[in-house]
């Protein structure tokens, strides 16, 4: 699990961007998608399935994929959250539609690398369409993990384990 | 041993702080003032604390006293015979009987110290409850229980073939007398039931529960966790049979709680873990069990633990008393009229007779979105279920956001966190 964060970091962290934070997680986009979330719908004939459960906030979401030929037909999702693990389950559903299992794994691993390890990192979020938006989550440690739910989740969809996924769980 | 070390170095009689001003009243400068943290600044801001019941701030006397343990006192308690393990069991020992006068307890030996309510509720399941509980019979526990009060019995249900049964509440947040009453009955051997509700402040009329219990012989563990810094406590009056106390949630540090059982049942409860300390004697073939408390205390205990929580003790004494629940019960009174005069907000839970919490939920934003802005104002609230997954379930919300006061807060933090919503409200709109 990528937690472990030294006071230090997080005073670091906060001590540097005050006040102009806040806006860098709640941005309009996220706000939108929170509001109105995209794809959100119990899909009846999805090919695969999982449930994420954060039980540290009791954020639960179900991802329904549609997987045809390796390739994701459709993708949409259902459950209770935040704003941000709605609004970033919201950004997936969009992200991934007709995109291929292999394209879906590697975007996964890019908004990981993004949300965990920050600017510090290797994706730069300009890199990443609208996607993008989440990356002020990293300066909010408490948060990454509502960020990464539906991601996780559809990890377990497309592996299809049919354990539930939590974010405890985490390496 | 010719002298013990209180006889020789016996303690200065400590000073009484008075925190009160000339009227009666607490004064609140001289209250903040005891809490070095509040010197602190988050993101830049003062800080706010209304997350008092997941754990208090700590006043100054209780680290003093820590620190002197460590700097002046420390060695081991009950072993050997030095200046300083004299010293150690005389503080450690001392803490206990204040522990006991708290509770107004009968006996010291009633006191066992424990990690924490958990450590408490669980000793209580494993010992006293495997030694009595058998296939049909049954443990009562309510809906509005932190899973503290549920996990420990159901457990020992798994164990023994009893079963556990659930005293349900209304949507007020108060349980339902007449509903616990039917559930008690020949086949009930325990009853465990929170004193004052973690999620809502609920205070529960326990002396009345305890009656029922009794009427039918089943024993008593009552969670003090959420009363201890609040409410007045006398376990005899209450005649319950287990009571439990967690240091941390009233202004002494983590690591250390108590639990209080009557004599009679100590002495017959089998050990919990074994160990130094807890014994009279030990051979390969056979140990013998000291007598509680120490049956109970296998192992070095949480010495400095026990002497801070004696701080607290003489802390809450200073402070406590009429003048803090008349202050806790304005600040509450005064964030219930303010919260509820915000549109946007609901209140969960309208217990008549409560301790500073209060629970609530935004409409169309999420706690944990709460909590996350409230933050970035120095303001620190809890969001989530709060330990209690089936009290929420069954207001049907995964979470909430739950303000929870202490002796140091006042009407401008209300103001503050009022202020903070109306920042929430306006990200979302």
């Amino acid at each position: 699990m990528k937690t472990g964060r030294g006071g230090a970091e997080i005073r670091k962290r906060a001590g540097a961007r005050v006040g102009t934070d806040l806006k860098d997680l709640y941005q309009e986009v996220i706000i939108d998608h929170n509001r109105r979330p995209r794809n959100f719908r119990k899909m009846e004939d999805a090919t695969r399935t999982a449930d994420g459960f954060n039980p540290l906030c009791g954020d639960q979401i179900s991802i329904y994929v549609k997987l045809s030929d390796n390739v994701i037909e459709d993708v949409a999702f259902h459950g209770v959250g935040c704003a941000i693990s709605k609004a970033s389950a919201s950004l997936l559903t969009t992200a991934l539609q007709g995109k291929s299992r292999e394209e879906a794994t590697a975007l996964f691993k890019q908004v990981r690398a993004m949300l965990t390890d920050g600017p510090a990192g290797s994706v730069m979020p300009e890199s990443m369409g609208k996607l993008a938006v989440l990356s002020g989550v990293w300066e909010f440690p408490m948060r990454i993990k509502c960020a990464t739910l539906a991601w996780h989740t559809l990890m377990g969809a497309l592996e299809a384990t049919g354990e539930r996924v939590t974010t405890e769980e985490e390496t | 041993m010719i002298a013990t070390a209180s006889s020789v170095h016996s303690r200065k009689s400590r000073a009484v702080q008075d925190y009160t001003d000339g009227a009666g009243a607490l004064d609140m400068h001289r209250v903040r003032q005891a809490f070095p943290i509040f010197k602190e600044k988050v993101y830049g801001k003062p800080l706010i604390y209304l997350d008092s019941a997941a754990t208090s701030q700590k006043p100054l006397n209780v680290i003093d006293a820590m620190s002197r343990f460590f700097l002046m006192e420390n060695a081991n308690v009950h072993r050997g015979v030095h200046y300083l393990s004299e010293r150690a069991t005389e503080a450690y020992e001392g803490a206990r009987s204040k522990v006991q006068r708290f509770l107004n307890a009968g006996d010291s030996h009633e006191i066992v110290f424990v990690r924490g309510t958990t450590e408490a509720i669980n000793l209580v399941a494993q010992t006293y409850g495997r030694a009595h509980l058998r296939s049909g019979d049954e443990v009562l526990i309510t809906a509005m229980e932190h899973h503290s009060n549920i996990v420990p019995w159901q457990m020992l249900c798994e164990q023994t073939g009893a079963s556990l049964r659930v005293a349900p509440m209304d949507d007020a947040g108060c349980l339902i007398l007449d509903e616990m009453e039917k559930r008690i009955g020949p086949r009930t051997k325990l009853v465990a039931v929170t004193h004052v509700s973690n999620a809502l402040g609920t205070i529960n009329p326990i002396r009345r529960i305890i009656d029922m219990a009794h009427a039918y012989n089943a024993r008593v563990l009552v969670d003090g966790a959420q009363a201890a810094p609040h409410l007045n406590i006398d376990v005899r009056a209450l005649d319950c049979d287990f009571y439990a106390i967690s240091g941390h949630k009233m202004y002494g540090p983590t690591g250390i709680g108590v639990l209080y059982g009557k004599s009679e049942l100590l002495n017959a409860m089998p050990p919990y873990q074994g160990g130094g300390d807890m014994i009279v004697s030990v051979s390969f073939e056979k140990s013998s069990y000291a007598v509680p408390p120490h049956k109970f205390e296998a192992g070095t205990p949480n010495m400095v633990g026990a002497v801070g929580l004696a701080a607290a003790i003489d802390f809450l004494s200073d402070v406590g008393g009429e003048a803090l629940s008349e202050h806790e019960s304005d600040v509450l009174t005064y964030g219930i009229r303010a919260l509820s005069r915000m549109p946007m907000v609901r209140l969960i839970g309208a217990a008549p007779e409560r301790v500073g919490v209060i629970s609530f939920v935004l409409e169309d934003v999420h706690p944990h979105d709460i909590g996350t802005i409230l933050d970035r104002e120095g303001i620190a609230i809890r969001t989530g279920h709060h330990c209690a997954q089936p009290l929420m379930k069954h207001f049907g919300l995964p979470a909430t956001a739950r303000v929870s006061l202490a002796c140091y807060n006042t009407r401008e933090d209300i103001d503050a966190l009022v202020e903070g919503l109306t920042k929430v409200q306006a990200v979302f709109q």
